[in-house]
């Protein structure tokens, strides 16, 4: 085949190197006619489900309903954006998305790779593989599950009353669902506890590959178990460390949905509307469309500039940078 | 040498201290979900005493019994499982498909085609204009919603291509001189040589058919298609325990409570992923790897 195009493209004649780049693509193209067929039909996937959404959010700019198509919709500018930013539940939604995300941030972030650094000094291999085992099983169970388990156990009659009044730590059971202040603190409690160990697993590969030359070398200079961790292992995995915190700081906006929608009720929405939660309230609850969409894009901008941001402040820190 | 004894000495109470922690990891990991499992199994009037820590008080099935015996949830349950079963063998065969082609170098577009995929993941969509494509492409209580909205990822396509251009190229020039087409290099040649990521990305994927409850709750209307973890959302965070007591069928003893049927429902809804978890367990992380290196 390759022969072939050869002796074509050196065949004297006029324009013959144009005609025969257009029909050596063509040419390519029909040798390869399966594989565009295979890889066509991912992009025309990605067309309907991401990039027809992605225009669908025009409707941001305009006032829609329900009965008449996205085109037929009037223009209404920058309107929806403005309802927003007047809008009296706004300090309340950032205050909560921006709360929660920075407890996670500080508290969430830390603890797996704490976790990872402990878990590899463990000297039994079995033991160490029996505890990723089980620290990995929560993060298959779904919040719905999860859900459950926090209402049985935060509910007037569940274990956390009963242990806390057995020891005379309160009076009274404590409806903690109920309580907007107590609900920060179950989001993140909760979110480390299914998580922990499923964040660890990039930390212990990444401390899997720090050569035990270095060990073997602090050790040799007299460091003992705590320096080698600091000055051997930390720095060793500081590139993953660097990454997985360019994505939690971009990731600043997004609650976890799935989890809070489970928890969330009535009594303690002061403390639990938070972005995604306002999107779809407002969307699909109040069916305001044009407002709704507006949100989550103002959402999606803001989360992309912050990516942005973050990788080049990583990039000139650490060297280190997503792309 | 008095100074390496000490350190020796030091280094065991560091192991002491370390094994000690990751068993109070293991404990607060494991407990909670001890709990739900001991307290399913007790007859559901004298739970609501509490105080059921570690051992069932007076055992009883009859929450189980009351769990298979309704419709409701017997429903939901099949069609989690045909949702979990077709959906992650289209998402798996699809992506793993677009992925191949994306993969071979000569591939006219490449680039073009990596950039369309590229985009889609620095600009998630937002939530009603998909609700609007849902509802114009007639997928509104549909079976469909659940397998064809998800039936792609560019996240695990990135995964898949990076295994694909570590098969080194021999294997395709063999298929291709006997004159088989590239569809069918990827059905004979390439899926049996790449088990490990297809199986990794099938786990995935399973466990989210398996734990999605957002798709029924928001696309689906009619009760008939709703998935157990919509049916048992609908219990947990509207408290519509009561009603579900209500709804069950006759003959009921009065020992369960709407309470003690939740839990086992919850049971009932994790046990598949619980039992089938340590034998899937080698896969996500050496999966979780490749695409580590990757991304």
């Amino acid at each position: 085949m390759s022969a072939k195009h050869g002796a074509e493209l050196t065949q004297p004649g006029y324009n013959v190197r144009a005609t025969g780049k257009q029909r050596t693509l063509l040419r390519r193209l029909l040798s390869q006619k399966y594989l565009q067929v295979m890889a066509l039909l991912g992009v025309a996937w990605m067309i309907i489900f991401n990039y027809i959404p992605l225009y669908g959010s025009i409707i941001a700019f305009k006032q829609y309903v329900i009965t008449h198509s996205i085109a037929e919709a009037p223009w209404v500018g920058l309107d929806n954006f403005k309802a927003f930013f007047e809008d009296e539940d706004l300090p309340r939604v950032i205050w909560n998305t921006l709360g929660i995300s920075l407890i996670k941030l500080v508290i969430g972030f830390p603890l797996p790779i704490l976790f990872a650094l402990f878990l590899n000094e463990l000297r039994s291999i079995r033991l160490k593989k029996a505890v990723q085992t089980i620290s990995y099983l929560p993060h298959f169970l779904s919040w719905v599950i999860l859900g459950g388990i926090l209402a049985t156990w935060l509910a007037d009659v569940g274990i956390i009353n009963h242990i806390l009044m057995a020891l005379h730590l309160i009076k009274e059971p404590i409806s903690y669902l109920a309580e907007p202040k107590y609900f920060w603190g179950i989001i993140v409690t909760s979110d480390i506890w299914k998580e922990l160990g499923w964040s660890a697993i990039i930390y212990l590969a990444a401390i899997a590959g720090v050569s035990p030359d270095l060990h073997e070398a602090a050790t040799i200079d007299g460091a003992g178990r705590f320096q080698r961790m600091w000055h051997v292992t930390l720095p060793g995995i500081r590139s993953t460390i660097t990454i997985l915190f360019i994505l939690a700081v971009s990731g600043i906006l997004n609650s976890n949905f799935d989890q809070i929608l489970v928890l969330r009720n009535s009594l303690n929405e002061s403390a639990s509307s938070v972005i995604d939660i306002y999107v779809y309230q407002t969307g699909i609850v109040n069916n305001r469309f044009s407002y709704s969409t507006a949100v989550g894009l103002i959402k999606s901008i803001i989360a992309l500039v912050l990516l942005l941001i973050a990788n080049s402040v990583s990039k000139k820190l650490n060297d280190t940078s997503l792309f | 040498m008095l100074n390496l004894k000490r350190r020796t000495a030091g280094d065991a109470m560091f192991d002491a201290f370390n094994v000690l922690i990751m068993l109070a990891i293991c404990f607060i990991t494991l407990y909670p979900i001890w709990f739900v499992l001991v307290n399913s199994f007790n007859e559901g009037q004298d739970a609501m005493r509490g105080g059921i820590y570690w051992w069932p008080r007076i055992f009883s099935l009859e929450s189980y019994q009351a769990v298979f015996r309704s419709s409701g949830i017997m429903t939901a349950m099949g069609v989690t499982i045909a949702k979990t079963l077709l959906g992650t063998i289209v998402h798996v065969f699809f992506t793993a498909m677009v992925a191949y082609a994306f993969s071979r170098r000569e591939l006219v577009g490449q680039k073009l085609y990596i950039l369309i995929g590229t985009i889609t993941m620095l600009f998630p969509s937002t939530l009603i204009p998909y609700y609007l494509l849902i509802r114009d492409l007639h997928l509104l209580d549909n079976f469909l919603v659940y397998i064809i909205p998800a039936m792609f990822s560019f996240f695990d396509l990135i995964i898949l291509m990076t295994f694909f251009r570590e098969i080194p190229d021999g294997l395709e020039e063999a298929a291709k001189i006997d004159g088989a087409n590239d569809l069918s290099i990827f059905v004979r040649v390439i899926i049996p040589v790449s088990m490990p990521v297809i199986a990794t990305i099938a786990l995935f994927h399973g466990v989210y058919q398996w734990n999605d409850y957002f798709t029924g709750m928001i696309y689906i209307n009619n009760m008939d298609l709703q998935p157990i973890q919509t049916y048992l959302y609908r219990i947990v965070a509207q408290s519509s325990s009561n009603q579900m007591a209500s709804a069950m069928p006759g003959g009921i003893s009065k020992n369960v409570t709407s309470q003690s049927i939740k839990l086992a429902t919850m049971v009932v809804t994790t046990a598949p992923i619980v039992l089938a978890y340590p034998f899937l367990q080698k896969y996500f992380v050496k999966g979780l790897m490749i695409g580590s290196i990757k991304g």
